[in-house]
């Protein structure tokens, strides 16, 4: 990276952690980092969008759309995630080849699955094996992202039920007596009262999903854990400028001082909400503020 | 489901811009010499060296892929890639699930290291790397045996005294002892292990098998494969 990085031998001190902390395999890990966060900018709001379906249909009075929302509520939330994300993972990429393979290749003569190999046609692997390596990384960050938002939706759709359930029930008398459909109801009167109730336990959701990140690596994603305890190795002068003795426990402690900023971050953005959210309801939150007279 | 579709679709524009067959070699990055992440963050060692020599004599493209030693069959099989080339040596159990090519490397001794003279490998603490030729060893030398997910932890486990000894190929041993400075140390008799290392493939890629097994028949042949064996193992290396 820098001029004076060319031999590493000759530098000590900062200088060489300087060189040192900039080497492309460095690199890896700060892209890991990003990883992680943009993986969490996508999943919260598609958890979110997964819960609110399932809390929609859970409720729904047409019974097989009630059945399938506490189904998946029931389902998912009953299985380790562990299990579910081992199992999911390649059940879903497995069954998208699979798919693919009956529309790709009509033709195909031989059976999908010989012995223990899973075959398909060519064209219908995911993504192709002429892909680029990003696009097989951006495929494997899809299924993660996919994987996370079915996990945590459950969640989240346990939570969102039972916060619109607490809506306080003249409320929504007084928008019967107004004349609201059921639909004007839900939309106008529960869903924006709803989320005060809904929040503390979101909130927490929020916060296990922030820890549970390092699942990234059980899914084939290198995430900051994988590079942590890569980059931690003892590395012997053969195979590295940088040789060095078994510094994971370093590495592993950056990690714990990164978690721990994120969750102190994201509690602070969840208690501004949290206000912002209280006010003009009818809770010892709200009232507090004067929203209620 | 927007992100599948969204995804599917991203593969089907890529599947017609290139048709070119790129095989795919997967490998563990974690096995010095054999491979391993250089400083550059690329996939490096003596199996990449000789992956991309073979490629280029079977006129081949080839990616470089990493993945967990653990997992490093199951994901062959379910075509996430179509090689392994990660030091693996040949064995009737993996023979069973997987095909492998002739060996590139002749069959290789294992070693126990340990952190001091008087270690007793046969009744001590061993550790060795999981679903390895090693640890299937260690398991019936009625040692203790204490498996880790990857070799560098193998190690570790002597360093902090948690296991008695390692049992590992001995040139992935050899360059540790040599860089611990007398803290790591040889102990117990070396033990052939093994068919020699060889490339792995699916069973029903026959076609791919042969062109590899061709292509390292002919390294063997104009002795570039011995060279490169001298280059990354040293003098005292087995060739053909």
């Amino acid at each position: 990276m820098f001029a004076y990085c060319s031999d590493p031998q000759v530098l000590d001190g900062l200088a060489w952690l300087s060189c040192y902390l900039t080497t492309g395999k460095h690199m890896a890990i700060y892209w890991a980092v990003g990883t992680v966060l943009l993986l969490l900018a996508i999943t919260g709001p598609a958890a979110l969008l997964f819960g609110f379906g399932g809390a929609v249909a859970a409720r729904s009075p047409v019974a097989p759309l009630s059945w399938l929302g506490r189904g998946y509520i029931a389902i998912v939330r009953g299985v380790p995630d562990i299990a579910f994300f081992l199992f999911f993972v390649i059940a879903l990429d497995q069954g998208l080849e699979y798919l693919r393979h009956l529309a790709l290749c009509p033709d195909w003569d031989q059976p999908v699955r010989q012995g223990s190999d899973f075959l398909v046609c060519p064209q219908a692997k995911l993504p192709l094996s002429s892909a680029p390596q990003w696009q097989h990384e951006v495929y494997g960050f899809a299924l993660a992202v996919l994987t996370f938002a079915i996990v945590f939706g459950a969640f989240a759709a346990n939570v969102l039920h039972g916060a619109m359930r607490a809506v306080p029930r003249a409320q929504i008398e007084t928008a019967e007596a107004y004349g609201m459909t059921p639909r004007q109801t839900f939309r106008r009167i529960v869903v924006p009262q709803m989320w005060i109730y809904a929040l503390p336990g979101l909130g927490n959701l929020w916060m296990v999903l922030v820890k549970a990140t390092p699942l990234l690596f059980l899914l084939g994603v290198e995430d900051i854990v994988y590079w942590a305890r890569e980059l931690g190795g003892t590395k012997t002068p053969q195979f590295t400028d940088y040789p060095h003795g078994d510094w994971r426990m370093w590495y592993f402690l950056a990690l714990l001082v990164f978690y721990l900023g994120l969750t102190r971050v994201s509690e602070i953005g969840l208690e501004r909400l949290m206000i912002r959210l209280s006010r003009g309801q009818a809770t010892l939150g709200g009232a507090a503020q004067g929203g209620v007279r | 489901m927007k992100l599948v579709l969204a995804t599917a679709a991203l593969a089907l524009a890529a599947g017609a811009a290139t048709a070119q067959d790129v095989i795919r070699m997967g490998t563990e990055g974690a096995y010095p010499p054999y491979n391993f992440i250089d400083d550059s963050g690329e996939v490096a060692g003596f199996e990449r060296e000789l992956g991309d020599e073979l490629c280029a004599r079977a006129g081949l493209t080839c990616e470089w892929v990493t993945t967990d030693w653990d997992s490093i069959i199951p994901n062959l099989v379910s075509g996430n890639y179509d090689t392994i080339i990660a030091g693996m040596s040949i064995t009737d159990e993996r023979e069973e699930v997987i095909d492998f090519t002739q060996d590139y490397y002749p069959p290789t001794e294992s070693a126990y290291v340990a952190a001091s003279e008087e270690v007793d490998v046969l009744s001590g603490v061993v550790s060795a790397q999981t679903a390895t030729i090693q640890a299937g060893h260690v398991a019936e030398s009625g040692a203790a045996l204490l498996e880790f997910a990857t070799p560098e932890e193998t190690v570790a486990a002597v360093r902090d005294g948690e296991a008695d000894a390692v049992f590992a190929d001995y040139d992935y041993l050899l360059p540790l002892v040599e860089a611990s400075g007398g803290e790591l140390m040889f102990v117990g008799e070396r033990v052939p292990l093994g068919g020699g290392v060889g490339m792995g493939l699916r069973e029903s890629d026959a076609a791919l098998r042969d062109q590899f097994d061709a292509a390292i028949t002919s390294m063997k042949e104009d002795g570039t494969l011995n060279a490169l064996l001298v280059e990354w193992f040293g003098e005292q290396v087995g060739t053909y």
